[in-house]
Formats: structure tokens, C-alpha cells, sequence
């Protein structure tokens, strides 16, 4: 699915150049679960952005189904993050001001479905998350688990084929983690496409495949053999 | 959920910053549109008043001072009756009517009155046959009074004499008499009356002004030349221009017809309410300026900080599908919010403070401007639009990147 071909990304700070990432060559395969470790500052966000289409590389491609991504316009690069990649953020990212239903309806809002649309395909998501009963609740009136849980039926709002996900479980309790990452086995299990960047040992071994990122460099690929 | 939900939404839950900014719009379209329509009535008023005036350009002799012709055109000079035909042959474009006067003092029992010679106006049409001109122009380029301007219907009435500064028919052995006249004396329409030895026969009343005209007693003016013994002099020959405008280009062309005469505007009769009319024009460029700058900057201040406070949010959008034109578009939309509400707002509080307070501020009514009401709010939607457009701009621009960053 993905191909990173040369990648390298480098940042210039107070004159200095500094390689955030560097990749000779990487794939992710369709239907693969890839947990990405490193310590802060690894360059595990500048990789998410890269996959994303948001960062383009210094050099090198980055390709998404034999397409370079960086190749196509703008409004290409937005229609692949509206309609193919979901994004799952560490702090969630919801907006404040709208409910949880109204959150789940941005990316449908965006891909342009019809109002009723929306809500039908908002409100299922929710209920498939667990939160039927917190549709009109706003951010800031959920548990942190519970605006997890709302982010990823955003996510999943189009239907996309990759999930690029940072630290999904880094401000979660465990019981919210448990939960989230059971999420994340089920989407796995229905054929997506999941990159998940994490500190967390323990998410790191539902990942059918794990990848170490140092310095900005990404060692060999180590094969993990799924916890029985 | 759609963009204006979003914008909406948005607006409802952070509405402190923007009221704000939207105040120094409101009070800038409120203060325009308060001036714009006293201005506007000020200026319909002055319009009033020059027409209530009658004629705005005056022709007096070189000697001859504006006080002596508001003084009943009482003067020892006078000037030859041929600077009529002059002007009536030149056709100078905006002359709407010319009359002519010879005044003198003659005694009715114990009282002084004014005897003023006037020249009919269908003496001018028969002059013009004769002398085959056209008789008065038609309006001067770039006159708005379309509908007063040129010939008009002729009106046998004596009250023209009052509104028009003319009348059109007026025979040798006819007098028109002013209201204080009338009263002082019991003199009726149709009755007869004695004058400097010859009878005349009264053929109306005029109503009361006000002015020095309640106090005279129109004659034709060759009668009176004829009685007096002047000789075919006048004191004054008044010209009515179809505006004030035209009043202003007619005065140097006058000059250098008359070069014995002196050729004045009565404009400065209502110079202090061109004046106010003046200032505040001036004052309501000076508004728009401050709405531009104040309002304007208050609203680009305003939707910047919106712009930096929802960086984060902004980049969530964009992973999430936003195109930098939806992103910019929600600032703009909100921009517009700001600049619909405050405008629409201060518009209407400026029309009705400039309906409520007018009569106070330029003496004069205010009538509601719906045209110019509507403009204003037009004004403060642009500028609130102008003032977006950068931050906007800058938020299409931010780096998606920064959904990634922790709280």
C-alpha cells in the first residue's frame, strides 16, 4: 500500500540541518498492522505526516497504491486524506465546540454527504463504539476513554483504507486502552491498513509487524509473532 | 452539518472577541449612516430654501449692495432695461426665468409702501418671437432638478409671484398687492386703487411670506418706468437658474456679458447650512475612514487571534479532508457574520438616532434613507471581508502537521 523510495526529510534549525527521517526503502502492506517505536523526537511524527500527504519529503517518494503521493496536487493529496487515510490522534483532537455527533460528521460533512446521511452514518458509528448515549455530548463532557472512542468513529467516518494513528493509547487508562486497541484488532481483523506510532509496549505487540525508529532512521523490520 | 454550521457553532461558543471587534464596526456604520442622512436632509433642505428664495443668481448695479436689495431693492442706482434683451439673446444654458424689477416708494393714505415694476413672463415669450431666440434653455449639463427644469406650464395665478418670482400675465392698469398691504388697507381682489394719479385695478392678494414682499405692491414694470419717469431703467434683474449649481457657472458667465453690472449668488443666503452640509460630508469621509481603519483592524485583530487559538483544530480539519479554501472560507464566513450583524445593527441605530435627533442636530426633518441604509451595511460586510482576508489566508496556510503536536 504504502512505498517509502529514498525518503529523506531534513529540517533546518538555527542554520543547522538536522535528517528527521531517513528511509531507503519501506513498505506497508495492505491489511498489515505496523507498530512504530522509538523514543521522543525519533521522527515517529514526521513519518505519520509524510504517510499522511502534509509533509513532503526533502527527497525521495512516497507512494500510495503506485502513486506518488507528493506528485499530486493539493486537492488531490486532501481528497486521499478525506476519503482513503484516517487519522487517530493522542489527545484526540476533537473539536470543542460540537458534539460527539456533530465530531463524527466533520469528515462526512467534508467528503460532502447529505445532512441525514451524516447523522444515520454518525450515530451507527457511535453506537458501534459504545456511545449511543453521548451523541449530544460535547468534548469536555466525556471521559477521556469516551472522546477516544468518538475520534475513532470520526476516523472511521468514510470508510478508509489506512489508519495512521499517534499514540492512541498514550493518555488513556488501561481499561480505555484495553478497549481502544480491541477496536483496533477488529479493524485489523476487517482487512485495514493500520501504522500506529506508540510508546506503549503493550499495543506494541498487538501489531502483527514492528518497526524501531532512532534518530530518524528506521532499523530492519522485526516480525512479532502476535501474543497467543 | 455543513461550513455554516461549523462557522455558527464556532461563533456561539467564543463570542466575546468578536462582539467586540463587531462594536467598533457597529459604531462606525452607525455614526455614518446618522451623518449620511442628516447630511442628506440638510442638503434636501438647503434645496428648499434656495427654491423659496426664488431667483439665486441676482443682476444689481456695480454700486449697488446685496443688503439694499433685501432692503426692498431700494436703490438710487439702477441699470438699462437692454441687459434683459442681453441675456435673453445670449441663451446662457440654466436660466430658468429672469425678472426684472424697478421699485419705488408711493404713499397709500398714512402709509409707505413699495412700488415694484415686474416684467410678465409673456412678455418674454413675445420678446423671443420677435427676436426669434429660444426663450430660457433647458437644463444645464449635470442638472439633477430634471423635473423644474426649462419652460414650464404658464400659471395666470399672482401667487407665482411668490413661488416663481414672476408672473406671466399682468396688464398696464394691474396691481398685485402683498398681504400686509392687503391687511393694512382692506383692499380686495377687484376693487381699484389710486397710484402716484392713475387708477389700477387690484388683481389679487398675494400670500404672506414673511418678507419684504408682504409690503409691496406689484406693478408692470413699464408702467412704472412710465410713472416714475426712470426711463427703461431697472433696479435688479433676478435670474433663476434651474439649480444651485447652475446658479454657480451662470455668475461668471453674467460677469463677462454685464460688465457694468454686478453679479451676485444668493447662495450665501443658506451659506451656513452649505456649510454644515459641508462639514459634515467631510465629517463622513472622516467616519469612513475611521470605519476602515477601527472596524477594520478591530475585525482582522479579532479573526487573526481566532485564526492562531485554532491552529490545532485547524490542522485536524485538513488530515480530516479540509482544503485550504474551506479552511480559509471559515473565517471569512465568520468575518461576514460579524460585518452582516454590527452593520445591520449600526445602520439601524444610525437611522433612527439621525430620525430622532436630526430635527436637533441641522434643523431640519429626517427622513429614513433605505437606499443608503442598505449601502452601509454593504460597506461594513466589505471591510470585514478585506480585514479576514489575510488571517484567512494565513489559516488556509497553517501546517496540517500541527493535529500531531500534544496539548
Amino acid at each position: 500500500m504504502f512505498v517509502l523510495e529514498n525518503v529523506i526529510k531534513r529540517y533546518s534549525r538555527r542554520g543547522k540541518e538536522v535528517v528527521a527521517f531517513r528511509a531507503d526503502h519501506l513498505e506497508i502492506a495492505v491489511g498489515s498492522y505496523t507498530a512504530v517505536v522509538g523514543p521522543s523526537g525519533s521522527g515517529k511524527t514526521t513519518l505519520l505526516s509524510l504517510l499522511g500527504g502534509m509533509l513532503s519529503p526533502t527527497d525521495g517518494r512516497v507512494l500510495f497504491d503506485g502513486a506518488s503521493v507528493y506528485d499530486l496536487p493539493i486537492s488531490g493529496r486532501t481528497r486521499l486524506r478525506r476519503t482513503r487515510i484516517g487519522f487517530v490522534f493522542q489527545t484526540f483532537n476533537l473539536v470543542p465546540y460540537l458534539s460527539a455527533l456533530e465530531n463524527v460528521q466533520v469528515p462526512l460533512s467534508l467528503a460532502g454527504k447529505p445532512a441525514k446521511v451524516q447523522r444515520q452514518r454518525a450515530g451507527h458509528l457511535l453506537q458501534q463504539v459504545g456511545l449511543s448515549d453521548r451523541v449530544d455530548h460535547k468534548p469536555c463532557e466525556l471521559s477521556t476513554g469516551q472522546q477516544q472512542r468518538v475520534a475513532l468513529a470520526r476516523t472511521l467516518a468514510n470508510d478508509p483504507e489506512v489508519i495512521l494513528a499517534d499514540e492512541p493509547t498514550g493518555n488513556l487508562d488501561p481499561e480505555s486502552r484495553a478497549t481502544v486497541l480491541s477496536f483496533f484488532d477488529n479493524l485489523h481483523r476487517a482487512g485495514k491498513t493500520i501504522l500506529m506510532v506508540t510508546h506503549d509496549a503493550v499495543a506494541t505487540i498487538r501489531a502483527s509487524s514492528r518497526l524501531s525508529l532512532r534518530n530518524g532512521l528506521l532499523s530492519p523490520e522485526e516480525e512479532l509473532q502476535r501474543a497467543a | 452539518m455543513n461550513l455554516f454550521t461549523l462557522v455558527w457553532k464556532e461563533l456561539r461558543e467564543r463570542p466575546t472577541a468578536l462582539v467586540t471587534s463587531g462594536l467598533a464596526v457597529l459604531l462606525g456604520v452607525a455614526a455614518l449612516v446618522a451623518i449620511r442622512h442628516v447630511v442628506s436632509a440638510s442638503e434636501g433642505e438647503v434645496g428648499r430654501q434656495m427654491q423659496s428664495l426664488g431667483a439665486n443668481v441676482l443682476i444689481l448695479p456695480k454700486q449697488a449692495s446685496l443688503q439694499n436689495y433685501y432692503a426692498a431693492d431700494m436703490q438710487q442706482h439702477t441699470l438699462p432695461e437692454s441687459h434683459v434683451s442681453r441675456v435673453l439673446l445670449e441663451s446662457l444654458p440654466g436660466v430658468e426665468k429672469l425678472s426684472p424689477k424697478l421699485s419705488t416708494t408711493v404713499r397709500i393714505g398714512e402709509r409707505d409702501v413699495t412700488l415694484t415694476g415686474i416684467l410678465p413672463q409673456s412678455e418674454f415669450q413675445t420678446a423671443a418671437a420677435w427676436q426669434s431666440v429660444k426663450l430660457f434653455s433647458t437644463k444645464h449639463v449635470g442638472c439633477k432638478k430634471a423635473a423644474s427644469c426649462g419652460p414650464k406650464t404658464p400659471s395666470d395665478s399672482p401667487d407665482t409671484l411668490v413661488t416663481e418670482r414672476a408672473i406671466e400675465q399682468l396688464k398696464d392698469d394691474e396691481v398685485v398687492i402683498g398681504a400686509d398691504v392687503a391687511e393694512a388697507t382692506q383692499i380686495k381682489p377687484g376693487t381699484k386703487l389710486s397710484l402716484l394719479g392713475e387708477q389700477f385695478r387690484v388683481l389679487g392678494v398675494l400670500p404672506r411670506t414673511g418678507t419684504v414682499d408682504d409690503s409691496r405692491i406689484f406693478a408692470h414694470l413699464h408702467t412704472v418706468q412710465r410713472l416714475t419717469k426712470a426711463g427703461e431703467v431697472v433696479s435688479a434683474i433676478e435670474v433663476l437658474g434651474c439649480c444651485e449649481d447652475a446658479a454657480g457657472q451662470l455668475v461668471p458667465q453674467l460677469s463677462e456679458l454685464l460688465p457694468d453690472a454686478k453679479v451676485v449668488t444668493i447662495s450665501h443666503v443658506v451659506q451656513a447650512q452649505v456649510g454644515v452640509n459641508r462639514l459634515m460630508g467631510n465629517m463622513s469621509l472622516f467616519v469612513t475612514a475611521i470605519l476602515v481603519v477601527v472596524g477594520g483592524a478591530s475585525v482582522a485583530g479579532a479573526i487573526a487571534a481566532n485564526v492562531r487559538d485554532r491552529r490545532r483544530e485547524v490542522g485536524t480539519l485538513m488530515a480530516l479532508g479540509a482544503s485550504p479554501g474551506y479552511v480559509a472560507s471559515l473565517f471569512l464566513i465568520k468575518a461576514l457574520c460579524v460585518g452582516l450583524a454590527a452593520g445591520t445593527v449600526g445602520a439601524v441605530l444610525g437611522m433612527v438616532a439621525a430620525v430622532w435627533w436630526g430635527p436637533q442636530w441641522a434643523a431640519t426633518a429626517v427622513e429614513p434613507l433605505p437606499g443608503l441604509t442598505i449601502t452601509a451595511v454593504g460597506v461594513a460586510l466589505v471591510v470585514s471581508l478585506m480585514a479576514a482576508y489575510w488571517p484567512a489566508r494565513r489559516a488556509a496556510k497553517v501546517d496540517p502537521c500541527l493535529c500531531f503536536q500534544e496539548v
